[in-house]
C-alpha cells in the first residue's frame, strides 16, 4: 500500500492531513507545498506576509461537512476507477478547525444519504485504485458513528 | 469621457467543430454591420483566446485580424478562462480611454469538444486541475453540485426549484435566434433526467458549444461625431481577482484558503466582482432592470442573483417562485436564455453576455424584450481568479 500522493497525509490508525504552515505569520496551506512534487518555492498566500519558509504541520482530524454531492458517472481520465463496472462515490469539502475547507472523497460505503451540510467527519485513508505498484491509497472523509444523519 | 458599444453581432451557438475563425469572423462583420462602421475604421482588435480546460488555446487577435485582412490594426489576446471576454472587452476599454484608440473590435470565438471537460493528457502532480480529477474523480459538475446542495440544506431550496430555472430559461431562449437549444421544458422532464452530481440532474447542467460573439467599441465622441444611433455605455467593467482569505472552495482547487489568521472576509470573490462594478458605475443594486449571469447550473444562477445584491442571501429562491426573474417580473435574469439555451464557448460567451444586454437596452431583444429597461449588468467567473461584471446603461 502506497499513497497515491507523496507528503499530503499521514498513514496509520489515526491519519492527518499535512500542510504547509508559513513560519512568518502560521497561515496554514494544503495540498502542502511540495518541492519534491515540482511546486515552485514557498511563496506565503497572505498578501501582508512576505514569508517564504514553511513547517509541515498535521491538520485536526475532524471536521465538519460544508456541502458534499456524488459522482453517478465515470469521470474522465486521469481519475483511474477502483473495478469494472464503475462504482459511484461520494464527495466532501469540509470544514477544519484550522480555518479551510477541504475536498475529499467519502469513505466506502457511506454515500449523500448519509451527509448534511455541518455532519461531523473524520479522515480516513482508504485504497483509491490498484495499479502495478499494488494498491495506491488517499486520504477520505468518514462520517462518524452515532450520529443523527438527517438531523 | 466614456466608452460606448456601437454594434454587437453574433454566430448562432451549435455544435458543429468547425474552426473558431469561422465563427469569430462571422461575428465580428454582424457587429460591424450593426455598428455601421467599415473594418478598414477599425483601429484595434481584442481577441478572447480559445482554451482547452482552462489552458491558453490559440493567439486570437492575429487569427481574427489575419482572417478579416491585415489592415494594419493593433491586436491584443486576452485570456481568463470563462471571464476572457470581459477581459477583453477591459482591454479595449481602456486604450479608447487612453485615446489609444478610437474604434475597437473585440470577438471571441470557440470550437469545443464532446462529454466532460477533461484535462490535457500527460501527467503533472502539481497542477489543481489535474490532481482534483487523478486523485478525487472531481468534475466540473461536482463543483457546481456542492453550491447547489448547500442552497437545499441551508435556505430550503428544492430540486423543483433548480428545475424551474431551467423551465424559465429555456422559455427565454425560445425566441432567441442565436440559442443553440430552443425548446421548451417542463419540471418533470428535468427530474427525469439522470442524475449526474447529486443533486443536480443533468438538464440542470449547461452543455458546451460552438459559437461568437463581438462587439464594437468606440468613445462616446466618436459615436456621436460618425452619427452612430443609439450607441449604450460601457458603464463598468469588473475584472477583479480573489482577496485573501478566499474562503469558498473554487473549481478546479482541493481547499480554500484558511481564514485563520486574517478572518472571514466581508465579502466573498463572487460578491467582490458585482461589489466592484457597482462602485465603478456609481450604481445601486437597485437600479439594475436586467440581469445576465453565468449559468453553468441551475443552481448557480441563484448564487449569482444573491451574488449581485439583487436579493438578500438564501432569498433566490423566493424570487424565483414570484416570477420576479422571469420576463415581465421585477428583475428577469437571463432573458437571452442562458447557458441553459446557449451552452458554454468559453471565449465568446461573457461577450455574449454584454451583446445581449446591448440589445435589451436598445429595445431590439425581440420576443424577450425587458420593458424599459435601462441598466443591466453581467456576472461570470472564470478558473484561477478570473471575475467579470459588466455594467451597461442608457
Ligand atoms: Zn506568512
Amino acid at each position: 500500500m502506497t499513497p497515491v500522493i507523496e507528503g499530503w497525509f499521514t498513514t496509520g490508525a489515526e491519519p492527518r492531513l499535512l500542510a504547509s504552515r508559513c513560519t512568518r505569520c502560521s497561515n496554514v496551506v494544503f495540498p502542502p507545498v511540495s518541492s519534491a512534487a515540482g511546486a515552485a518555492a514557498f511563496y506565503c498566500r497572505n498578501p501582508a506576509c512576505d514569508g517564504q519558509e514553511q513547517d509541515s504541520v498535521e491538520l485536526s482530524r475532524r471536521g465538519r461537512v460544508w456541502s458534499y454531492t456524488d459522482a453517478q458517472y465515470q469521470p474522465p481520465a486521469p481519475y483511474q476507477p477502483a473495478g469494472d463496472p464503475f462504482q459511484p462515490f461520494a464527495l466532501a469539502a469540509v470544514e477544519l478547525p484550522e480555518g479551510l475547507v477541504v475536498l475529499g472523497q467519502v469513505a466506502d460505503g457511506y454515500g449523500v444519504s448519509d451527509l448534511k451540510v455541518g455532519t461531523e467527519v473524520e479522515l480516513v485513508v482508504e485504497t483509491l485504485n490498484v495499479d502495478e505498484t499494488g494498491e495506491r491509497t488517499i486520504y477520505r472523509w468518514k462520517p462518524i458513528a452515532g450520529q443523527e444523519a438527517s438531523a | 469621457m466614456s466608452v460606448v458599444i456601437t454594434g454587437a453581432g453574433m454566430h448562432p451557438w451549435g455544435k458543429w467543430g468547425r474552426d473558431f475563425t469561422e465563427y469569430g469572423v462571422h461575428a465580428a462583420r454582424a457587429a460591424l454591420a450593426d455598428a455601421g462602421i467599415a473594418w478598414a475604421d477599425v483601429d484595434l482588435v481584442v481577441g478572447g483566446e480559445t482554451v482547452r480546460n482552462g489552458y491558453a488555446g490559440y493567439v486570437a487577435g492575429s487569427t481574427f485580424a489575419q482572417a478579416l485582412g491585415w489592415n494594419g490594426a493593433r491586436i491584443a489576446t486576452s485570456y481568463a478562462a470563462c471571464a476572457t471576454g470581459a477581459q477583453a472587452i477591459d482591454t479595449a476599454r481602456a486604450r479608447i480611454l487612453a485615446g489609444m484608440s478610437e474604434v475597437a473590435l473585440v470577438v471571441g470565438a470557440d470550437t469545443t469538444p464532446k462529454g466532460f471537460l477533461a484535462p490535457n493528457a500527460g501527467e503533472r502532480w502539481n497542477d489543481p486541475d489535474w490532481l482534483r480529477f487523478r486523485l478525487l474523480g472531481m468534475t466540473n459538475p461536482a463543483y457546481f453540485a456542492l453550491y447547489a446542495r448547500r442552497r437545499m440544506d441551508l435556505y430550503g431550496a428544492t430540486s423543483e426549484d433548480f428545475a424551474q430555472v431551467k423551465v424559465k430559461n429555456a422559455k427565454h431562449g425560445l425566441a432567441n435566434p442565436y440559442a443553440r437549444f430552443r425548446k421548451e421544458s417542463t419540471v418533470a422532464e428535468v427530474l427525469a433526467s439522470p442524475v449526474v452530481c447529486d443533486p443536480l440532474h443533468l438538464l440542470d447542467i449547461c452543455a458546451t458549444s460552438d459559437g461568437a460573439a463581438a462587439v464594437v467599441l468606440t468613445s462616446a465622441d466618436y459615436a456621436k461625431r460618425h452619427g452612430i444611433a443609439s450607441p449604450v455605455t460601457v458603464a463598468a467593467v469588473s475584472t477583479v481577482t480573489p482577496t485573501f482569505p478566499n474562503t469558498v472552495i473554487d473549481m478546479p482547487l482541493l481547499a480554500t484558503d484558511s481564514s485563520a489568521v486574517t478572518g472571514v472576509p466581508e465579502r466573498t470573490f463572487k460578491e467582490a466582482i458585482g461589489q466592484a462594478a457597482y462602485e465603478e458605475a456609481g450604481i445601486d443594486p437597485s437600479e439594475v432592470d436586467v440581469a445576465e449571469v453565468y449559468d453553468l447550473s441551475t443552481a448557480l444562477e441563484l448564487d449569482w442573483i444573491e451574488d449581485l445584491q439583487l436579493c438578500k442571501r438564501g432569498e433566490a429562491e423566493a424570487l424565483l417562485r414570484a416570477g420576479d426573474t422571469t420576463l415581465g417580473g421585477r428583475i428577469p435574469v437571463n432573458p437571452s436564455g442562458g447557458l441553459a439555451c446557449f451552452g458554454e464557448a468559453v471565449p465568446a460567451q461573457a461577450i455574449a453576455q454584454v451583446c445581449e444586454l446591448t440589445w435589451q437596452l436598445q429595445g431590439r431583444a425581440e420576443g424577450r424584450q425587458v420593458e424599459g429597461a435601462k441598466v443591466g449588468i453581467t456576472a461570470n467567473q472564470g478558473l484561477f481568479g478570473h471575475g467579470s461584471s459588466v455594467i451597461l446603461s442608457v
